[in-house]
């Protein structure tokens, strides 16, 4: 036992390390391998609806034979199909503005959250994670029931007289920036919260000390200085909102253009897997600077706390 | 005490009847729920004045300058600046800058930014910023530290970049919050100094709160000893030290000896004789009034020691029971056979003292009927 420890000094520690590693090694590496595989199959119709696929009585020249069925055909093909490129392109466009609205409503909000008296803010926080515990899908579907013509929006305008005919917001893009900032408002919220209620309160009247109103103490200190906030809350709506699909699906109508639902179509009605899987690993490349850029922003972040 | 120097002027408003205060603080109270922090109080701040604030912690003098910084709203009371009520008046718009007791330096900006952000919040011409920069950074000795962000500095530099920030827009009225108080005592010296200085040369007003006696003694035209909300005296260092209003101050500030009793008016003079029956002569009885309860109080440093009895009155004897060496000096403290401590000190003139008085000597201390003060609260 003593010589065994003396041989792997560290064997205990560095299982703790392995740990978040093998996570990435099962969720993450070995399925991104998969779908890569599949991007570079051509599609078949048999089960599974690609090929080649390999197996373990190939054997080495087998195996050799099979990896040369593979190629890059199907990039090509999406990036020669302008199909493809706008609906990158808008799906892009549609996550970076619902981002900028998401920010726009969560940041009021988080402030308020953040100066609100201390014993009213856990209470705050409770509502703001409320409406995840009621089902995603049906939260989207009450939006149809709000924002459709006839829906409880026009009808409440109706009924104030701000309008004569019913707003067209459902099957718009508009109605994919609602539920997008609907959605994922407690993702910009809550970190932005956590900048915010560390935030020393003396900055600001030092900064009001030295001459500033309290908007400008707000743009010279309290803004710079949830900067990490912002960037953290902004990627965690900006990533997923570019693949989203159930929103632009159940709201957007079939007009929205968004990469997420072209892969679906891709999937399920084209059932070309091989397209589908480079539609996925393109996605994927795009948003790895973001990712990249979000996951170094952190890190000098905390090296600065 | 050592003055500072030659630049000192005499300088008195106060004691002007005519003199109008720049400062001034009317029957001013802070109340936060049932407590208050600031309780009825009054103050007088002439224009020129490096007043000091003195108390213990928590008897509201962070919460008096923030009043006059604007950062809190008198519950009671008014203060006035230049003769204008400042009630409700923005802290960007007063001519008073702070230096806050936990500094508040901006962690995103370097050093040179925390200095400049006032100036150019007033829109001062660049090059003129970076040339009082240049001399607030030298002021406080931190030259080669422009670039660095506050959490690449120590305790004490952190505090000489807020003390330079506040000090850099040169206002009227500078409110510091223990400035010095993270700094070595050699560095805390001369930055004494040079501040007085600046004050002087640029005619600014300051209030100044400290825990350092002898940093307000040294700095100060006048100090204010405040108790729970309250002023309990405000009078020149040497009044302050000399002449102390109350028990408080007088324990408060320096050490002291202090003797109760009842004022008695003997042929010889006034006597102040304590519950042991000794009675000490006493040269000025103050406000008390025979037969009323008073304190005599009596610095240590005016209190002899010495192995005879000696030719005065007010000697009692006892026994020697802790010897303090300071260097300069040394404290006794002895034991009276009731049980009671007197502390006694002596400077240190010779280097070396035939027949030093130790532990569990006998001893006599003496004092003479004008080194004490009559105290009646
Ligand atoms: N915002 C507040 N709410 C409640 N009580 C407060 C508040 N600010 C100060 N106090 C109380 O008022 C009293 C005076 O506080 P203040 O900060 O003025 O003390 P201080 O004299 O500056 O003490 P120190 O020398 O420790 O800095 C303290 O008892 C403090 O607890
Ligand atoms: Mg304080």
């Amino acid at each position: 036992m003593k010589l065994l420890r003396r041989l792997f000094p560290a064997i205990g520690s560095r299982l703790v390390i392995a740990v978040p590693y093998l996570w990435l090694l099962c969720l993450f590496l070995i399925p991104f391998v998969i779908v890569f595989k599949i991007s570079l199959s051509q599609v078949t119709i048999a089960m599974p609806p690609y090929m080649p696929v390999f197996g373990l009585e190939d054997g080495v020249s087998g195996f050799l034979e099979k990896l040369r069925g593979l190629s890059l055909e199907n990039y090509v093909w999406l990036f020669g199909d302008p199909l493809y490129i706008n609906a990158y392109l808008s799906s892009l466009y549609i996550a970076a503005v619902s981002t900028l609205l998401t920010l726009l409503v969560g940041y009021p909000l988080a402030y308020g959250m953040a100066r609100a008296p201390a014993n009213l803010r856990p209470l705050l926080l409770m509502m703001v994670i409320l409406p995840f515990w009621t089902s995603f899908l049906i939260r989207v579907y009450a939006w149809i029931g709000i924002l459709k013509p006839e829906g409880l929006l026009n009808q409440f305008l109706f009924f104030l007289g701000v309008i004569d005919e019913p707003l067209i917001i459902l099957n718009t893009t508009r109605a994919v920036y609602i539920g997008i900032v609907y959605s994922y408002l407690p993702f910009m919220v809550l970190p932005l919260y956590a900048t915010l209620e560390k935030m020393d309160y003396s900055l600001i009247e030092a900064a009001e000390d030295l001459g500033c109103t309290r908007l400008s103490a707000f743009w010279k200190i309290t803004f710079p200085l949830s900067l990490p906030g912002i960037v953290a809350g902004c990627m965690l709506v900006f990533i997923p909102a570019v693949g989203e699909f159930v929103i632009p699906d159940l709201l957007g109508g079939p007009r929205t253009l968004m990469i997420g639902k072209t892969l679906w179509s891709e999937f399920f009605s084209n059932r070309d897997w091989p397209v589908a899987s480079a539609v996925a690993i393109v996605l994927l490349m795009i948003l790895v600077l973001p990712i990249v850029y979000f996951q170094r922003t952190q890190a000098r972040a905390r090296e600065q706390a | 005490m050592k003055s500072l120097g030659s630049t000192r002027r005499t300088f008195a408003p106060w004691a002007d009847p005519d003199a109008k205060p720049f400062i001034r603080f009317e029957n001013v109270s802070k109340r936060f729920g049932d407590f208050a922090a600031v309780d009825n109080l009054s103050l007088d701040i002439y224009e020129r004045e490096f007043f000091a604030l003195l108390g213990a912690s928590g008897c509201g003098k962070t919460t008096l300058l923030r009043m006059l910084g604007g950062f809190e709203r008198p519950t009671s009371g008014r203060i006035l600046l230049d003769g204008q009520n400042m009630l409700g008046i923005p802290p960007h718009r007063r001519p008073v800058n702070m230096m806050f007791q936990s500094y508040a330096l901006f962690p995103h900006m370097t050093v040179e930014g925390n200095i400049a952000f006032g100036l150019k919040q007033e829109g001062m011409p660049k090059a003129e910023i970076a040339e009082r920069v240049q001399r607030m950074l030298k002021l406080v000795k931190l030259e080669s530290f422009a670039k660095r962000k506050p959490h690449q500095l120590s305790g004490g530099q952190r505090q000489r970049v807020a003390l330079a920030r506040s000090l850099a827009k040169r206002p009227k009225v500078l409110l510091l919050d223990e400035p010095l108080g993270a700094l070595d005592k050699k560095l805390r010296e001369e930055t004494q100094f040079e501040l007085v200085d600046l004050q002087y040369e640029l005619g600014l007003t300051f209030m100044v709160v400290t825990h350092d006696q002898e940093e307000a003694m040294t700095m100060a035209d006048r100090i204010a000893v405040m108790d729970k909300g309250q002023v309990e005296q405000v009078a020149p260092p040497q009044e302050i030290y000399e002449a102390p209003a109350s028990r408080f101050v007088a324990d408060f500030v320096g050490s002291i000896n202090m003797f109760e009793g009842t004022l008695i008016r003997e042929a010889g003079g006034p006597q102040l004789k304590d519950r042991s029956g000794l009675a000490f002569d006493i040269a000025d009885s103050g406000d008390a009034s025979p037969g009323e309860t008073a304190w005599l109080a009596v610095r240590p440093e005016k209190v002899r020691i010495s192995r005879e009895r000696p030719e005065v009155q007010n000697a009692i004897d006892g026994e020697v029971w802790d010897i303090a060496y300071f260097g300069d000096m040394t404290v006794y403290n002895v034991r009276l056979d009731d049980g009671r401590v007197v502390k006694a000190s002596t400077i240190n003139s010779l280097r070396r003292l035939e027949d030093a008085l130790t532990w569990h000597d006998r001893a006599w201390i003496s004092f003479s009927a004008d080194a004490g003060v009559v105290l009646t609260r």
